[in-house]
């Protein structure tokens, strides 16, 4: 494995549904332990883009290398066993599933399957059932969830849906973790708790970040790099700082005619 | 193994030394597909409307013909039993609405269904209280004789089945296309609490959908009682159903027709030509593997939209 | 409850995983399980034995595989009652076939071709979902049962076209066949019931478990999490389709002694929904509280016009029995649209917090 160069590098990246042409030759790379942010006004194509990532839409044209290896087509469960993991937009939690099931599920990857065995709950399946379940307790802890462990994902109100769904991704354990709007429709407070988790979580356990969101105060102060897009192009990629100041982004979020 | 490629092949000579048998298998099955057509009509009104998926729409067949055999086996003249039928399907639709509907407004698909489910074994169990289980004739002034076209063998009770399957449809198409209350109804398909918000009455909706579903049950049960007498197998039909929805999308009412009239026809032509090769009665499963060999191509049906899926 | 779990605290996670955490209710249910074993065989007369409880343990996993596959891995299946004809005919043919072989291992192998048959079935559910699944596993139901009514070689060239079940014992006592006494047929149903019901709690409640929750739920976000769809869905069918085959084995062996492709038709598919939906999908209790409503009700229906002194034609007692089905559907829907497990789960609730209401 190439440890010096970034970590995921889309190049010249198109998606088209029908007529419309919701990437366009798209490229970006996100670099190891940053967290990268991704701006843009409604419909610019970021959750495309992150579902091009993921491997649940396939590029038209163009390439995705994760840590210097090609893998444009691959299928979501292999992007998930290459180690990246996403929250949703629109939370994706498992409804029917208590919470400590959920972020189980995330670990589902960790765990190695013989279905004679956990039949019987027996020898490996409960010790390899027992150890997950110590990881994801240590989870839970991190992101003080300890009160709604058993109770059902779908009856939790909303901010909390998306910490679980945080936590699920973090099971996973994985090396780039993709956050659709981890901060939309939370008050004040909980946007906070959600900023100092993503901070722990890149300053602690080292994971790269890529996020998507709206609020521009959060994403100038956590992101170590921003991209942006408009009507499926990247228009700008810089330091926040220097993203402030593009003219480009200005005219965009502003609002100027396209010619 | 030239043997079985034989079998295959040699149904396909057959169909062409005999072109005017062929058309008499074909118009059998259009006439049979038109009975499936008008059941899946029944499921896609309701579907489109409310998002029920109704099992008891076979059964609603089965009570509208009990209803109308029960009145006139009863004295009364065939119109006003026809009448009086309509009133009670109406009625019906209303008890459905304020009973079943009403209560589990907002509740998932699955569960709707669920008491369709329930719907059906009430139904079943009311219509044979009513009116007898027994295996009833259904005269309707219809001879079920033949005569000929060219070298063709009609049917007239088939050929009837067929004029007023299509003049339903076109009634249906431009109830659905012309009138508020058509409007009102795809406006409730498409998002039932935006449809709320705008002040359309859900409830009266679903009323007259139900209402429109059980007059297509008369006239599906008046045709398939006359041709094989009104009996409990009648219920079943609503199986039948199921392929003729998956080829023609849950939704559309064109589809529904055309579903229905494939189904029919390739069932029909299977049994005829290539059923003997494998000892025949292949009628039975033969609908659901053309379905689902057609779903394994185009999942979306005939007349649906392709599906994208997003997150 | 009469009892709490206050002052029992979990000090590992074994504990705290185990299938019943709370001392009581593991007391309750061990209880509950030699009752079942042991009353009935010694109380219990032939009627109740023969026409109640040995088709509710049998319709128990039935109800049990299905909810495997629909309950828990969200596939809506409509081809159960075929499933279990492959069962009962491979338990024929293989018992025929090897007399000498225990006719508990036939049961096992007869699963195992019903989950092989169960698979091939469940391919097209990669594709297509809900109700258009629905009609892959009708495809099922009809073309298993026009097979076994086509191909003589299955019921051993029988001009009757049925399958009876020859008489075998085990550990010396007869099982199966004319002499097989009821008493036994009884527990040997229920012992099989108890094992798998044990392996499916063992399934669901693990990796396996939760994969197939997980498609259930949001299959999307499941396959970016990293269950393989696939390979989920076939488990799940293998699964639930083992389970209605060695149910569709005892159900002849066990039940009715032989029987005709009619037994398996498509009204038992449905009867076996029925008890999993009125039971409680994805829940184990549920199967077998959903089986027995479906067996008890219509009894109770049957016998108590009669015991308050009502006489009626039996068409009109079918009839009757019918409408109050359905009409009970309805009502459990409305009332609890998940079942009565659900109903079940909230009653304890309540009753653990009894008397102070919050």
């Amino acid at each position: 494995m190439n440890d010096a160069g970034p970590l995921l590098e889309v190049e010249g990246v198109s998606v088209r549904f029908g007529a419309l042409m919701a990437l366009h030759q798209v490229s970006l790379r996100i670099e190891r332990g940053e967290i990268l942010a991704i701006i843009g006004p409604n419909g610019a194509g970021k959750t495309t883009l992150l579902n091009v990532i993921s491997g649940f839409y396939h590029p038209w044209e163009g390439r995705i290398r994760f840590a210097g290896r090609d893998r444009t087509r691959l299928k979501p469960p292999d992007v998930a066993e290459l180690g990246i993991a996403r929250t949703f937009q629109n939370v994706a939690l498992f409804k029917g599933m208590s919470v400590l099931d959920n972020i189980m599920t995330g670990r589902l990857l960790k765990m190695r399957g013989n279905v004679v065995l956990d039949a019987l709950w027996w020898g490996p399946a409960q010790r390899q059932e027992l150890a997950h379940r110590a990881a994801v307790e240590r989870i839970i802890d991190f992101l003080e969830i300890q009160a709604i462990r058993k109770t059902p994902a779908g009856k939790l109100p909303y901010g909390l849906q998306k910490r679980v769904e945080l936590a699920r991704a973090l099971a996973a354990e994985p090396q780039l973790l993709l956050l659709d709007e981890p901060m939309a429709g939370m008050n004040v407070e909980e946007k906070e708790d959600m900023c100092r988790f993503i901070l722990d979580v890149n300053g602690e356990l080292g994971t790269t970040i890529a996020l998507i969101e709206h609020d521009m105060g959060v994403v100038m102060d956590i992101s170590d790099r921003v991209v942006v897009l408009d009507y499926g192009r990247k228009i700008a990629d810089g330091t926040p700082d220097q993203v402030r100041k593009d003219q480009a982004v200005l005219d965009a979020y502003l609002g100027v005619a396209h010619d | 193994m030239t043997e079985i490629l034989h079998g295959l092949v040699a149904p396909f000579a057959d169909i062409a030394s005999n072109p005017s048998f062929f058309a008499e298998v074909l118009i059998g099955g259009i006439a049979a597909g038109l009975m499936y057509s008008l059941v899946a009509l029944g499921f896609v009104l309701i579907f489109k409307a409310s998002g029920v998926f109704n099992f008891a729409q076979g059964v609603m067949v089965l009570f509208a013909a009990l209803t109308l055999v029960g009145l006139i086996e009863r004295g009364a003249p065939v119109a006003l039993a026809l009448l009086l039928t309509v009133g009670v399907m109406v009625l019906l639709a209303f008890a459905i609405e304020r009973v079943v509907l009403r209560p589990l407004v907002n509740q998932e698909h699955i569960i709707l269904f669920m008491a369709t489910i329930g719907l059906n074994f009430f139904l079943e169990g009311f219509g044979e209280m009513l009116w007898g289980a027994n295996v009833k004739r259904l005269d309707v002034g219809i001879p079920d004789t033949s005569f000929k076209i060219g070298n063709v063998l009609v049917n007239r009770l088939e050929l009837t089945a067929a004029l007023t399957a299509a003049v339903i449809v076109t009634v249906l198409a431009v109830f659905f296309q012309k009138t508020s209350i058509g409007r009102a109804l795809r406006a409730v398909a498409d998002d039932h609490e935006a449809a709320l918000s705008l002040g359309i009455p859900l409830k009266t909706i679903w009323t007259v959908v139900w209402s429109v579903a059980g007059l297509v049950a008369i006239v599906a049960g008046i045709m398939w009682g006359a041709k094989s007498g009104v009996q409990f197998s009648l219920s079943l039909i609503a199986l039948k159903a199921l392929p003729v929805l998956i080829l023609g999308g849950f939704t559309s009412v064109p589809g529904a027709i055309a579903g229905g009239l494939i189904i029919g026809v390739c069932e029909k032509i299977a049994e005829v030509y290539w059923g003997p090769l494998v000892g025949g009665a292949i009628e039975n499963w033969f609908a659901y593997v053309l379905a689902l060999a057609f779903l394994l191509f185009r999942p979306q049906g005939l007349f649906g939209e392709r599906i994208i899926e997003r997150v | 409850m009469i009892y709490r779990e206050a002052g029992q605290f979990k000090t590992s996670y074994a504990a705290d995983q185990a299938i019943f955490p709370i001392v009581q209710d593991r007391v309750l249910v061990t209880l509950g399980i030699l009752v079942a074993f042991l009353v009935p065989p010694l109380v219990a007369d032939e009627y109740w034995l023969q026409a109640v409880l040995i088709p509710l343990v049998i319709y128990a996993l039935a109800a049990l595989g299905l909810n495997l596959l629909t309950g828990y891995a969200g596939q809506l299946s409509l081809g159960t009652g075929g499933f279990m004809a492959v069962g009962a005919y491979a338990a024929f043919k293989l018992t025929t076939s090897f007399p000498a072989l225990n006719i508990l291992v036939v049961f096992v192998l007869a699963g195992l071709m019903a989950a092989v048959v169960g698979i091939v079935f469940g391919i097209p559910s990669l594709r297509i979902k809900g109700f258009y699944l629905a009609v892959a596993t009708l495809a099922a139901q009809f073309f298993l049962i026009w097979l076994f009514n086509k191909v003589p070689w299955f019921v051993n060239y029988a001009a009757s076209g049925t399958i009876t079940a020859p008489p075998r014992t085990v550990f010396g006592v007869m099982v199966t066949g004319p002499l097989a006494t009821a008493p036994v047929r009884y527990v040997v149903a229920l012992g099989l019931l108890a094992v798998f019901a044990l392996v499916a709690k063992n399934l669901v409640r693990g990796r396996v478990g939760r994969s197939w929750m997980a498609i259930r739920d949001r299959d999307i976000a499941a396959e970016i999490i990293g269950v393989r769809p696939l390979r989920t869905k076939l488990l799940a069918f293998a699964v639930s389709s083992f389970y209605c085959g060695v149910a569709g084995a005892e159900f002849v062996f066990l039940y009715l002694g032989s029987a005709e492709t009619l037994a398996f038709d498509i009204t038992l598919s449905f009867l076996v929904l029925f008890m999993i939906i009125i039971g409680g999908l994805g829940s184990i209790l549920g199967s077998f509280l959903g089986a027995a409503f479906i067996v008890l009700v219509p009894i109770f229906l049957t016998n108590a016009p009669h015991h308050v002194g009502l006489v009626m034609p039996v068409a009109l007692q079918k009839q009757i029995e019918l409408m109050v089905f359905g009409a009970l559907i309805i009502f459990f829907l409305i009332v609890e649209p998940h079942g009565l497990a659900r109903l079940w789960q909230i009653t304890k609730e309540k009753l653990r917090l009894w008397p102070f209401p919050h």
